[in-house]
């Protein structure tokens, strides 16, 4: 077995890519995480982050690179790998054809895990899930966040070790959302490798202990939340909105405003340490925009700075 | 779970036999979820499917054999035009829904329903979701082949206990069919694609002499449909059906396996074609 060097990393990859005829969706990507980290892959939709979730799942395969999941290639050994693997995909896969309940026992059976242990465990998730009442429902009866939490439901069914969660709250509401978080955030507590895709800036905050921002199939930044922000963004961050003809031509009179400006189609973004004075400065030249809002700044902004994109288009 | 895990939880145990990526020897459990889904919604799909060969049976047997009368069978003997195309219709059914499940079925669950997918993040291989599935649309093939010549039976077309291996052999037919049908799917990528195979089984269908016999055509033709698949079938079926066994007999039988060698090396063999992208 080609073992890793380092064996405390649960992930390791090099060199990894992923082509699709003459377009590459991951390009030389590398990245190492060990157990127990909460690693998130940060960007914008098409960035490589699903491609990248199912190489490391075995579902897919690489192009070139080497990619070892607790030391195995999961290429060749796709089913030992996967046994311990926890995978919540972008889009719910549930099997619409079975009821709710059975959906969480099927696909313990998939594992080759016995009865006796699945019974008790489907209904404890299904709690967990707040899906007891709807245990006997039909899948396409559920709403779009029931699904999503059965999904996430069914892919604790075998205790994994690393949980792959692809854009894991999209589609929920803000409550159903700090539910999950705080699901997730147990089982990280409990020692299990987290590894999420997300293009919420707030949900990579919350969850990551470390995250890459990812364009076009290749790796921006790697750090922690706060010091990929203290690298690449300033402390604070004042908007203002002048009205959507006016951002851009108003952005030269804030010339010399902070550290940096940026202007977008619908408000202007100065990089600053203190927000309040830089507020105080644009009034000062006779310039009054219609809101404006002075906040930390977050992932987003080195997201913009990094690719000169916003994260959700 | 008790307590934090630690990194000597992280060791994964490897097996180190042959296939290990694309088997985990767990096909049961794609047999009993096939199994359960068809206990709540397939039945409808399941019923019609049993009663395509049945109205062709009347329609054709009964209703065009009163204009034909009667027939010779394999071995000379006269039988009644129903008798004669009873066992082509079963084996153009056994074909039918074997392909019907390794094509279109595979096709439709892998890349609509997304089912395969599913599977797939778990342990399962692939060559479990094959063989479970394969096994499913046999099964499926077994039960078509014991209600139809229950039919026949019914109508009074079966003259000896032989014919009960009628059943069997379907299940042969079926499973030659199955195997090939699951390779030849890896190749095909959009609906049109698909559409080839029905291009395919319509003539072969029709002209396997199903209806007539095969020295109707002239010879070059007659060695044409004698290479195809489905013409064994209907006379491997047709010999049966009255008890006559002789040394064809066996070549269709052999016919049957080789194709179900073939067809499983390809579908092994492009299995992560067919599933892992």
């Amino acid at each position: 077995m080609p073992n890793q060097t380092n064996d405390n990393y649960v992930i390791s990859a090099h060199n990894l890519t992923k082509k699709y005829g003459d377009f590459t969706a991951v390009n030389d990507i590398s990245f190492d995480v060990p157990a127990g980290e909460s690693f998130g892959l940060l960007g914008p939709n098409g960035a490589g982050k699903s491609t990248t979730m199912k190489m490391i799942g075995g579902v897919s395969q690489r192009t070139s690179g080497d990619l070892t999941i607790m030391g195995l290639d999961p290429e060749e050994h796709g089913p030992e790998v996967r046994a311990h693997l926890g995978v919540v995909p972008q889009q719910d896969n549930l099997d619409e054809e079975l009821k709710v309940r059975d959906n969480l026992l099927v696909y313990g059976r998939y594992f080759g895990l016995p009865m006796s242990y699945l019974k008790p465990k489907a209904d404890e998730l299904l709690e967990f899930a707040q899906l007891t009442d709807k245990a006997k429902s039909k899948v396409d009866s559920l709403s779009g966040g029931m699904k999503r939490r059965l999904t996430i439901a069914r892919s604790l069914i075998n205790e994994p070790k690393i949980l792959l969660l692809d854009e894991p709250t999209t589609g929920l509401d803000p409550q159903a959302r700090h539910i999950l978080w705080d699901r997730l955030f147990r089982l990280k507590e409990s020692g299990v490798t987290l590894i999420l895709t997300t293009h919420y800036m707030d949900e990579a905050e919350q969850l990551c202990d470390r995250l890459v921002v990812v364009d076009k199939g290749q790796i921006m930044a790697e750090g922690s939340p706060s010091t990929l922000i203290r690298e690449h963004s300033t402390r604070e961050v004042l908007e203002l909105r002048f009205g959507s003809e006016r951002n851009t031509t108003v952005a030269a009179d804030l010339q010399g405003i902070g550290e940096r400006l940026e202007p977008l189609p619908d408000r202007v973004l100065i990089y600053t340490h203190d927000g309040e004075a830089a507020l105080e400065q644009v009034t000062a030249r006779g310039l009054h925009p219609i809101t404006s809002l002075v906040r930390r700044s977050s992932l987003e902004d080195v997201f913009l700075r990094l690719t000169g994109r916003s994260l959700i288009d | 779970m008790s307590g934090p895990l630690t990194i000597e939880d992280y060791q994964v145990e490897v097996q180190d036999r042959p296939f290990s990526a694309l088997y985990a020897r767990n096909a049961r459990a794609v047999i009993s979820r096939g199994l359960m889904a068809t206990k709540s919604s397939n039945w409808m799909v399941m019923v019609s499917g049993f009663f395509e060969p049945v109205l062709y049976l009347i329609s054709m047997g009964v209703g065009l054999g009163a204009l034909v009368g009667n027939v010779f069978g394999p071995n000379g003997q006269e039988i009644s035009y129903a008798a004669y195309i009873a066992p082509a219709l079963l084996a153009v059914s056994a074909m039918n829904g074997a392909v019907y499940d390794s094509t279109w079925n595979v096709f439709f669950k892998m890349n609509f329903a997304k089912l395969y997918q599913g599977m797939l993040y778990t342990s399962l291989g692939p060559l479990d979701v094959a063989i479970g599935e394969i096994f499913l649309a046999l099964l499926r093939g077994a039960m078509y082949a014991t209600g139809f010549t229950a039919v026949m039976g019914m109508m009074g077309l079966i003259t000896t206990p032989w014919a009960l291996l009628m059943i069997p052999a379907s299940v042969l037919i079926a499973f030659g069919f199955a195997s090939f049908g699951m390779g030849i799917t890896s190749f095909m990528k959009t609906f049109q694609q698909m559409d080839w195979i029905n291009f395919v089984m319509l003539p072969m269908f029709l002209f396997s002499a199903t209806f007539y016999p095969l020295s109707v055509y002239p010879e070059p033709i007659q060695w044409f449909i004698q290479a195809l698949p489905l013409w064994h079938g209907v006379e491997l079926l047709r010999q049966i059906s009255i008890g006559v066994f002789t040394a064809a007999t066996a070549i269709h039988i052999v016919y049957y396996l080789v194709m179900i060698l073939v067809g499983m090396v390809l579908t092994t063999t492009r299995l992560r074609k067919l599933f892992l992208k």
